[in-house]
């Protein structure tokens, strides 16, 4: 099927076409209205998770701020977000610094056991978070890790690398390996070349890489709640205590929050990848 | 001869320890990990301990884990790696005997750690049969009991009136929201099928008592829904998304005097039991310290009848009962609603947590297999 | 498969230059070196390189991730407990033939290392261990534990009554202890009296006389038990300590077992004191073990119990495996469990088949929606695709309460439906906390892992293999299945098993909304972990899953390429 409908399309065709494109479109509202949903009811001027008629209504007094005064006053909600800030980026710095290095060495033409090891690097990534989680509570209890920040700060490295890596070894596939050669032949050592000539090449992929790996450790809650201890809740855990115990419509204003953050992240990548394509001259925006 | 050393060994160390509180004020740690349940029993005791602690001690750090479910798991992960990070925990009376058995909380003097009541008197006798063992420090009595919603009883019946409207489905039709866990469901399963109350635990300790216990749950597995949080069992009654629930009688208190939820509770059977505090064994001196110098404060006479103010649970203390006074905001009198008022339930049964202390991992296996089928 | 291929021209371009040169002689590079030994060593260094710059994320990621996966499957085997807390015992039951009870000797090892088992308080752990395996066993030792401390009472009283040195520390320790550890306990006593309750130097290691463990073998290991054990635990000093009962049960077992010259030939100090018991000892009232044992608890006179502790004696086990699969390990040999105990079978069936719907719901939403999309111009895709990816970039708990609030019995799709009219008030539909729940919020969580990877192959099929079937007079429904959807299949599969892989290892969203019956096996392995403690079994179940998840890793490995895996 097209994308339109030809003038010779019998009844029958007519029918299927619209009907599909409802079908689509009944999806499309599946996959998103659940998201949509949550950001009016934040603004619920009563604690309940139900449209009262007001918000039907559209009456301004049903509307209030007061959840999200909640989340911006309440200490408990303030300390989780603390520690997300402080715990996200630091993760990030690793697994993008460490990413980076490994995915320029598997992207060289021999490399022994490449596909061994990108097995490995990328594990984190399909292994279910609860075995990582169990695993890591056992193992780093053991050698003191648990309940710690660095503990937390370690765990959440390692679920970013593999996005780090795929994203970065994408950006690679694409590299034109004659242009560091070239950059060598004029004289430039590696760390020259790799400055001038292949960083801006993949700074689109590793900035990509490193809002995936962001996005993992801000929103990650199984290892957190196994690895760390009160000290390190996150703002995924404190949502999930809340979700499990008392639903607070303060809860579906961070969710908004965070949706807004979620666009946020997403344009920018979306605007990287067109770059990226474009420098590397793959397919036009 | 194992009693006496260990007399001997806690006196011999706590005859220093009001010594300790002295000299080692300097040495105390600015930083402390509570343990607790969450909700609005962990406000209370924020309220009446530790904001009123931090007033005498402004520089001192108090970072609450709302990990007490967890408590023996997490305790044990800390001893295998040689690493405590909590400095005092809030157990059950009877997970308390299981953290004492395995040598996870230290054994602790109640007449040296403890305040005395103001009269003088002992804490030990203040406390009385409280000290259910040598590292128990008691602060509340609370139940276990049904609740329900007052708006949706069916017409023409009378409310429920005790844990045994759980079971009766045809009179209450409607989901159930029970606990997770063996305690206090099978022995409602019991009473509930006509076992006579002194009987009870007998019968658990059989396989027909087991079986019929099992049997009389069957009747409403499938209208369950089994929390694992107290927080969630209200939280589901308020939602609607249940008919009957049970929760700790705190918790139903707040919901319905603070929060006016069409709430109302069903008190008969409601099971008694105690809550209290362990100190983790093994804590650096430092640390130790500064616990002892908060649970010597947070567990006096006022300190225990202050709690009351923010939730209907029965301080540990005799000499506290006379200071329970009204609620904090709402200046409504606390006792009747506290789970030892003898208005409260025709019947009530107190948990035997020596029983569970020993037969708590028998029957969790047998409870959760039942659960998973 | 290119590299394979590239690696073998390579070897055969090697093997080419080879026979060249042992025609020619060597051809030689710049620097006068054969070329082949110079392109070599520059491959090598290249190699090198390459790996240096995969080393420190390589050993990051083994260190962080895959030490503590590898340290759990250790965890699903291990079993010193059972050893290390019941050593002799263990010993004992060597030749036990698992047909009766076992013997008063087996039953003397156990009074030994249970009494310092107790006194160690790890009694009861080794209960709950026991107790995985055979329900009950856990209140048998915790009861026990408070027992055991008057087994061999009656030996103690009758020493004692014949002569009162035996109640004497200082008895005991003049005929157990070494001398230099005498001295040397004494120098720490009054190094300890000096300096005051600051003190806090550990006692020196209590040892034994020489030769003592000749003429009392087995009173010797339990005094030194005994004295290891108070010095450790309640920084005792056995010098001042009056032994256990169980020390006393030793010492009658000793003298009633040796002939009287043993003792006889013994000339160290309390000589006298222990020819007078020697002699004594045939006089003593006797009880039996088995029945002090059996009236402490009635287990210990009844065969599961030994069968028990026989049958996990050893320091590995496959026990807890064959619990995650509802088997168990008897003296019979591998049975299963009975039947109120077997669960796990169950829910890995339930974990395979809820996740098997997720996929395919996932498949019958998700395979439109990427056919539209390779289908529509690329700005109006790209803009749907936005519609995609942003459930993919939401956070997970976002999407679970969004989940949770719309599908409550008072939420949102109820309250619509009741307000349609499509149900009654009372009636309103249970979609929350049961299996329902978990399929419809995984379907929306687990979606775009579908979508992407379908569209990203759709966008590869060519239009006119369609268009070329329909000129050649397919209907469209014949052009679209016998053409279009075949050469799909690939971008299916791939979705399928990414979704797949996804979904059985998920536990945020059924321990939210899935109630009893919508969990997943990871919720019971959250649930060992924290709640019922039994780690063993956690890793166990841990590891079964991890095994098929890697199965299905390696497939989609080799059908997609582990480094075709595309974000966004």
């Amino acid at each position: 099927m097209d994308h339109k409908l030809p003038p010779y399309a019998t009844l029958g065709q007519r029918i299927w076409f619209y009907a599909f494109r409802v079908i689509c479109g009944l999806i499309f509202f599946f996959l998103i209205a659940p998201i949509l949903t949550i950001i009016p009811l934040s603004f619920n001027a009563e604690s309940f998770f139900t449209f009262t008629p007001g918000m039907l209504a559209l009456d301004p007094e049903a509307y209030s701020l007061r959840h999200y005064v909640d989340f911006f006053t309440n200490p408990d909600w303030q300390q989780a977000l603390r520690n997300s800030v402080m715990i996200a980026p630091v993760a990030t710095i690793l697994s993008v610094s460490l990413g980076t290095l490994a995915a320029i060495g598997l992207s060289q033409s021999h490399v022994p056991f490449k596909g061994a090891i990108m097995a490995i690097l990328i594990s984190p990534m399909i292994v279910p978070l609860i075995i990582s989680a169990a695993g890591m509570y056992f193992f780093y209890s053991r050698i003191g890790l648990q309940g710690t920040y660095w503990g937390v700060v370690l765990a959440h490295a390692a679920l970013g690398i593999p996005f780090v890596i795929i994203t970065v070894t994408a950006t690679l596939v694409g590299f034109d390996r004659s242009l560091t050669r070239a950059a060598a032949s004029l004289g430039a050592n590696p760390v020259t070349t790799f400055f001038r000539i292949q960083m801006p090449l993949i700074l689109p992929g590793v900035i990509s890489g490193g809002l995936f790996a962001f996005i993992t450790s801000f929103d990650e809650v199984v290892v957190v709640i196994f690895v760390g201890s009160a000290a390190q809740q996150t703002l995924p855990w404190q949502m999930f205590t809340g979700l499990r115990e008392q639903i607070s419509p303060t809860i579906l204003a961070v969710a908004t929050i965070l949706v807004v953050i979620s666009i946020g992240l997403l344009t920018v990548v979306e605007l990287l990848r067109r770059r990226s394509e474009r420098l590397r001259g793959m397919s036009p925006g | 001869m194992k009693l006496r050393t260990i007399l001997l060994a806690t006196t011999g160390s706590l005859m220093a320890a009001p010594m300790a509180f002295g000299d080692a004020h300097g040495n105390m740690a600015n930083s402390m990990t509570l343990v607790s349940w969450g909700g609005a029993y962990q406000a209370s005791q924020i309220a009446a301990y530790s904001n009123p602690y931090q007033e005498m001690h402004p520089d001192v750090e108090m970072i609450w884990d709302e990990s007490s479910p967890e408590a023996v798991a997490r305790l044990r992960a800390m001893e295998e790696a040689g690493n405590i990070t909590w400095d005092l925990v809030d157990v059950e009376a009877a997970d308390a005997i299981r953290l004492c058995d395995e040598g996870l909380a230290m054994e602790i003097d109640a007449n040296e750690v403890l305040a005395p009541a103001p009269d003088g008197t002992e804490a030990e006798d203040d406390f009385g049969e409280m000290l259910v063992n040598d590292c128990f420090i008691p602060q509340i009595v609370f139940s276990t009991v049904a609740a329900y919603r007052t708006d949706q009883v069916p017409a023409g019946v009378e409310p429920p009136s005790g844990a045994c409207d759980l079971f009766d489905l045809e009179t209450y039709p409607g989901q159930r929201a029970l606990n997770r866990n063996p305690i206090a469901n099978m022995e409602w399963a019991l009473l509930c099928d006509g076992v006579a109350y002194e009987d009870v635990y007998d019968a658990l300790e059989t396989e027909e008592g087991i079986a019929q216990a099992f049997a009389m749950l069957d009747t409403i597995k499938d209208q369950t829904i089994w929390w694992s949080s107290a927080a969630e069992a209200v939280q589901l009654l308020a939602d609607g998304e249940v008919f009957m629930a049970t929760s700790y009688n705190g918790r139903w208190f707040s919901a319905i005097a603070e929060q006016n939820q069409p709430i109302g509770m069903a008190w008969d059977w409601q099971m008694l039991d105690l809550d209290g505090w362990i100190i983790p064994e093994g804590l650096p001196e430092d640390r130790l310290a500064r616990v002892l110098d908060f649970v010597y404060f947070a567990t006096d006479t006022q300190r225990l009848a202050d709690q009351a103010a923010y939730i209907s649970y029965g301080p540990a203390r005799a000499s506290s009962a006379p200071l329970v006074g009204t609620h904090a905001e709402l200046g409504i009198e606390m006792a009747p609603h506290m789970p030892t008022d003898p208005a409260n339930g025709e019947n009530t049964f107190v948990n035997n947590y020596l029983w569970w202390a020993d037969y708590r991992d028998d029957l969790d296996a047998r409870f959760q297999a039942w659960l998973a089928q | 498969m290119t590299d394979a291929s590239a690696g073998n021209a390579s070897q055969n371009a090697a093997t080419a230059r080879r026979e060249d040169a042992a025609r020619t002689g060597p051809m030689l590079a710049a620097d006068g070196r054969p070329l082949k030994a110079s392109l070599n060593r520059a491959l090598r260094r290249q190699k090198m390189r390459a790996l240096l710059l995969i080393a420190p994320l390589l050993i990051f990621i083994l260190v962080t991730f895959v030490a503590p996966i590898i340290d759990m499957l250790f965890r699903s085997v291990e079993n010193q407990i059972v050893s290390e807390t019941l050593p002799r015992t263990v010993v004992a039951l060597d030749d036990w033939d698992a047909q009766d009870l076992p013997s008063e000797d087996v039953y003397a090892a156990l009074a030994y290392d249970f009494n310092e088992a107790a006194e160690r308080r790890r009694h009861t752990r080794l209960g709950s261990r026991l107790n995985y395996e055979t329900t009950g066993l856990s209140s048998t030792f915790r009861r026990s534990g408070r027992g055991i401390e008057d087994v061999g009472e009656t030996y103690a009283e009758q020493f004692i009554d014949l002569d009162e040195a035996w109640e004497e520390p200082e008895t005991w320790t003049a005929l157990m202890a070494h001398p230099d550890w005498l001295s040397a306990q004494a120098e720490w006593a009054a190094e300890a009296e000096a300096a005051g309750r600051d003190f806090d130097e550990p006692e020196p290691a209590f040892r034994l006389a020489p030769g003592i463990a000749d003429v009392l073998p087995e009173t010797a290991d339990a005094y030194r038990s005994f004295a290891r054990t108070i010095q450790q635990e309640d920084e005792d000093s056995p010098t001042e300590e009056e032994p256990w009962n169980t020390v006393y049960l030793a010492l009658y077992r000793d003298l009633a077992a040796q002939p009287a010259s043993a003792v006889a030939a013994y000339f160290g100090p309390i000589a006298a004191e222990l020819a007078a018991a020697d002699a004594a000892v045939d006089g003593f009232e006797t009880v039996s073990l088995r029945e002090v044992f059996g009236e402490m608890d009635d287990a210990w006179a009844e065969m599961p119990m030994w069968e028990t502790i026989d049958a996990f004696s050893d320091p590995y086990t496959a026990g807890y495996f064959l619990a995650a699969i509802d088997l168990q390990l008897t003296p019979d040999g591998i049975e299963a469990q009975p039947e109120d105990q077997r669960i796990y079978i169950l829910l890995f069936q339930r974990t395979i088949f809820m996740s098997l719907v997720i996929t395919i719901s996932c498949v019958l939403l998700g395979y439109p929606i990427a056919y539209l999309l390779s289908n529509l111009p690329a700005r109006t895709s790209n803009l749907l695709l936005i519609l995609v990816l942003l459930p993919f970039w939401t956070s997970l708990l976002v999407r679970t309460s969004a989940w949770k609030v719309l599908l409550q019995q008072e939420g949102v799709i109820n309250d619509i439906l009741v307000w349609v009219g499509f149900i009654a008030d009372d009636a309103r539909l249970q979609l929350i906390n049961n299996q329902t729940g978990t399929i419809i919020a995984m379907t929306h969580i687990l979606l775009p892992f579908m979508i992407l990877p379908l569209f990203s192959v759709m966008k590869t099929i060519p239009p006119y293999y369609v268009r070329a079937a329909k000129s050649l007079g397919a209907t469209n429904w014949t052009a679209f299945w016998r053409v279009y959807f075949p050469q799909s299949i690939p971008g299916i599969g791939a979705g399928c098993i990414l979704v797949f892989i996804l979904s059985i290892g998920y536990y945020i969203t059924p321990e939210l909304v899935g109630g009893r019956t919508g969990t997943f096996i990871s919720n019971r392995i959250a649930f060992h972990i924290s709640e019922s403690l039994n780690w063993g079994l956690a890793a166990a179940l841990g590891s079964i899953l991890l095994a098929l998840v890697l199965v299905l890793y390696w497939i989609y490995d080799r059908m997609v390429g582990i480094d075709n895996v595309k974000l966004g």
